[in-house]
């Protein structure tokens, strides 16, 4: 059906392609895995004529095509999500919906109650009820962003559906939908490629699957367990993924929250040690977000206790959860909005908020600073020069957050709070930011870990504290911390607190 | 169940809060004037007070009408000052009193009008340089060319072109300022309208989805040229003469306009009818100071003043009505 043949791709010196072929069978749901950076996005833009191959053919049908622009590809009935999302902020949702088929009515004018009702009626033929075809996508969720890029694809009934990454930032209900959506797809005759980071996502859609590495396609299986899987895309063994949880908590308490109350949170209290790993679960969107923000000091909170180090804290903006006492301090999941600055030099970005420490006078030393860093790099495996004057934005996603937490060790923090900080991660870095977070609770920090794959906070927490609507429902220990008891205790609608 | 709908009000004060705040600020600048007039002159406005102030405002009307639509493709058109200068430059040289060469030179006017925003846009989309790069240097060039027209301020404007155009003893600009309004809200409902906006939200977006991007940022430019050249013609008819630097204060005018009327320097939001709004409200600002007894060597000084306190005013509104729209649409929304 679709073919591409010994595709090459550079960026610069980077080469994101090298000769990657893969075929898509009439029919099938073929899913591309691999870490971060293995190529899977570059070869889906240059499927849907957004980048251009330096070398290699493109087949659809049997026939060899060129894929100069979008439009092109569109024509040819390609239909592509693409990670990075491509809605109009501020237009409704309806003009975004019905942008190349806007209802006109006498003279060419837009019918705008027409425009409203035809996007109703195509948002709830694809099943979706909670998005209001006269709002805006600024104000809807990411996820919901990601529905309506999605059902827009769908709407002009491509043959061939190209999804990457589209379940990145959807709950499970919502990922449900998707693959039902999919599957009508197919059942329809459409062929579907579909990239994840989530194997299991990836284990319960595809028909068949190509795993890259390197820029290249290194297998094409029907079936392929984890196990394989890793060892195909990472070339090397990884033995066990998770490092041992660290046992060794003292009675230390560095984090105390007692009843803090917001918008979204409705009295949430816990508890961190020192030397801790207490992981935050519960379905997305409970109010985890919210619980991180208001910790650090970027939400206010409208009520409740914060105390660190037995010190009774007010924490109203960052700077403060940074100078209070131990320091608290927040990794994001998102990156390139919240902490770093991505032009400038991975020193830079390491020593910016402690620069002063190495002055004297008000002169940098610069000796000084690029000893603290080279030391940093070195301990946290970031992939870069040991100088660190490689600017940020060239680094990958696990490697920026490897700086930015770095940032806050250099600063002295002593509570981390690590939101979701594996998100379109490869799962090479993965690992080595699973070392580091053990490492840092040994080293006696005291972190609150959220992610959105429940398997990481089951495999690193001792403790696990599951959230719905703004409070903490469940408190799971030892040996209760198991994948499955988060999930039922996150879904469970009377559990016991 | 169906898809979650509003009412249409919901979504008229939450998106359009800008606009809403434009149609605000002009109606507490009208009561300020009425005001300062009655306590200068200890009468209400009379009606020629009224349509000579309506007649004062329409350049700006028309000039600022063009910038807001060149910003909301998220660009700037340094060049409609130029453009004011020549054209009504051109006007004062060539008009005579005949029906003939009023309409003639008015085509004409606004033909070269249109013709300066093509090359700006030619210049920007196919030259790929940055609009305020283009529109700068075309600026200076124009100036340039008005001084050459029009060495010193002068020539004539046929009285019977300014009792059309610059009337101030019957309501006639009121129907300029309709012209304005209506062919706003007619572009805003043909897919050139929604195209300029979705190039101001995202032209690569926009681009991906089969919008020209191109041709809707060229068209922004001629539009604001024709704009321009229709601002310079009610400029001469308003002073039946030329001026070769007449247009120069409108340029930083015009954008004082757009900012009030709340269109977004970022492209993508905001409305043209604010933007008319907003051309009212700093024409009117000026006539207020007069009846303030504000000396006008002053004026500049409370004008900024006042603008940077409307805008403040703007955001808190704005931020203030998102954030109650959040809280009441978080509570009618279905979980999944």
């Amino acid at each position: 059906m679709l073919e591409a043949v010994d595709i090459a791709k550079s960026f610069g010196e980077v080469q994101a392609l090298a000769g990657a072929s893969f075929s898509l069978a009439p029919g099938e749901v073929h899913g591309l895995v691999g870490e971060n950076g293995a190529g899977k996005s570059t070869l889906i833009k240059v499927l849907s004529g957004v980048l251009r191959p330096d070398r290699g053919q493109v087949f659809l049908n049997g026939r060899r095509v060129v894929v100069p622009s979008p439009a092109v590809a569109r024509r040819l009935g390609l239909g592509t999500v693409f990670q990075e999302l491509t809605l109009l902020r501020w237009m409704t949702v309806a003009e975004n919906l019905l942008l190349d088929d806007l209802p006109r009515g006498r003279g060419g004018l837009v019918q705008r109650r027409k425009l409203a009702d035809r996007a109703a009626a195509v948002l709830s033929s694809y099943g979706v009820e909670s998005i209001d075809p006269l709002e805006v996508p600024d104000r809807l969720s990411l996820a919901d962003q990601q529905i309506l890029e999605i059902v827009r694809t769908l709407r002009r009934q491509p043959s061939i559906l190209l999804l990457d990454e589209p379940t990145a930032s959807l709950s499970a209900g919502q990922v449900d939908w998707l693959f039902a959506q999919v599957r009508r797809f197919r059942t329809e005759g459409g062929s579907v490629v579909f990239t994840s980071h989530r194997w299991k996502e990836v284990e319960e859609l595809v028909d068949r699957l190509t795993v890259f590495r390197n820029g290249r396609d290194v297998a094409t299986r029907e079936r392929l367990d984890e196990s394989e899987a890793v060892v195909l895309m990472t070339g090397r063994r990884l033995g066990e993924m998770y490092p041992p949880v660290p046992t060794a908590t003292s009675e230390d308490v560095l984090l105390e929250v007692r009843e803090v109350r917001s918008n979204v949170l409705d009295g949430v209290s816990f508890s961190v040690r020192r030397g801790e790993i207490l992981g935050i679960g519960g379905l997305a969107g409970q109010g985890q977000r919210e619980l991180f923000l208001t910790l650090f000091g970027a939400r206010r909170a409208k009520g409740g206790e914060i105390v660190v180090g037995g010190q009774r804290r007010r924490i109203r903006r960052p700077k403060d959860a940074i100078r209070s006492g131990l320091g608290i301090a927040l990794v994001p999941e998102d990156r390139k909005q919240e902490g770093l600055l991505l032009p400038l030099s991975v020193r830079d970005n390491l020593t910016l908020p402690v620069v002063g420490r190495f002055a004297i006078a008000g002169l940098i030393r610069r000796a000084e600073e690029r000893r603290h860093v080279g030391e940093l790099i070195a301990r946290l495996q970031v992939k870069t020069t040991r100088s660190g004057s490689q600017a940020v934005e060239t680094l990958s996603g696990g490697n920026q957050q490897k700086v930015l937490i770095g940032r806050w060790l250099l600063a002295g923090a002593q509570v981390l709070l690590l939101y979701d900080i594996t998100r379109g991660v490869d799962l090479g870095t993965k690992h080595d930011l699973y070392k580091l977070v053990a490492e840092l609770a040994e080293a006696g920090h005291a972190i609150v870990f959220y992610s959105s794959d429940t398997d990481e906070t089951a495999h690193l927490c001792q403790r696990v504290l599951v959230m719905r609507e703004g409070r903490v429902v469940r408190e799971l220990a030892g040996a209760q911390v198991e994948p499955e008891a988060i999930v039922a205790a996150s879904v469970m609608e009377t559990a016991e607190v | 169940m169906s898809v979650v709908r509003r009412s249409r009000w919901s979504y008229l004060s939450l998106q359009q809060a800008p606009l809403l705040l434009a149609f605000v600020m002009l109606g507490i600048t009208v009561a300020a004037y009425v005001l300062f007039f009655d306590l200068r002159l200890h009468h209400l406005p009379t009606a020629f007070a009224w349509d000579s102030t309506i007649s004062n405002a329409l350049p700006l009307v028309f000039v600022a009408a063009g910038q807001g639509i060149v910003v909301l493709t998220r660009s700037l058109d340094l060049s409609v000052g130029g453009i004011m200068d020549l054209t009504n430059s051109l006007a004062a040289t060539h008009m005579h009193s005949s029906v003939p060469s009023m309409l003639l030179w008015s085509l004409i006017v606004l033909a070269v009008g249109g013709a300066t925003g093509l090359v700006n846009g030619l210049l920007v989309t196919v030259g790929r340089l940055q609009p305020i790069v283009v529109t700068i240097a075309t600026m200076s060039i124009l100036q340039g060319l008005a001084a050459w027209v029009l060495p010193q301020p002068g020539g004539n404007i046929p009285a019977s072109y300014t009792n059309i155009l610059a009337n101030s003893n019957s309501p006639l600009g009121l129907v300029f300022i309709g012209v304005v309004a209506v062919f706003w809200l007619l572009l805003r409902r043909f897919r050139l309208g929604i195209a300029l906006y979705a190039v101001g939200n995202d032209a690569e977006a926009a681009n991906a989805l089969g919008i020209n991007v191109r041709r809707i940022r060229t068209s922004a430019f001629v539009l604001s040229g024709i704009m321009s050249a229709a601002a310079g013609l009610f400029l001469a008819a308003g002073s039946s003469g030329g001026d070769a630097t007449g247009g120069d204060s409108y340029l930083l005018a015009s954008f004082a306009a757009v900012v009030l009327g709340g269109v977004s320097f970022f492209g993508g939001r905001g409305s043209v009818i604010g933007v008319v709004c907003g051309a009212g409200v700093v024409t009117l600002l000026v006539s207020v100071l007069f009846y303030a007894n504000v000396n006008s060597f002053y004026e500049s000084f409370y004008q900024g003043i006042f603008l940077i306190g409307a805008v403040l005013l703007g955001m808190v509104v704005t931020s203030l009505a998102q954030r109650r729209a959040r809280g009441s649409l978080r509570r009618s929304r279905r979980r999944w």
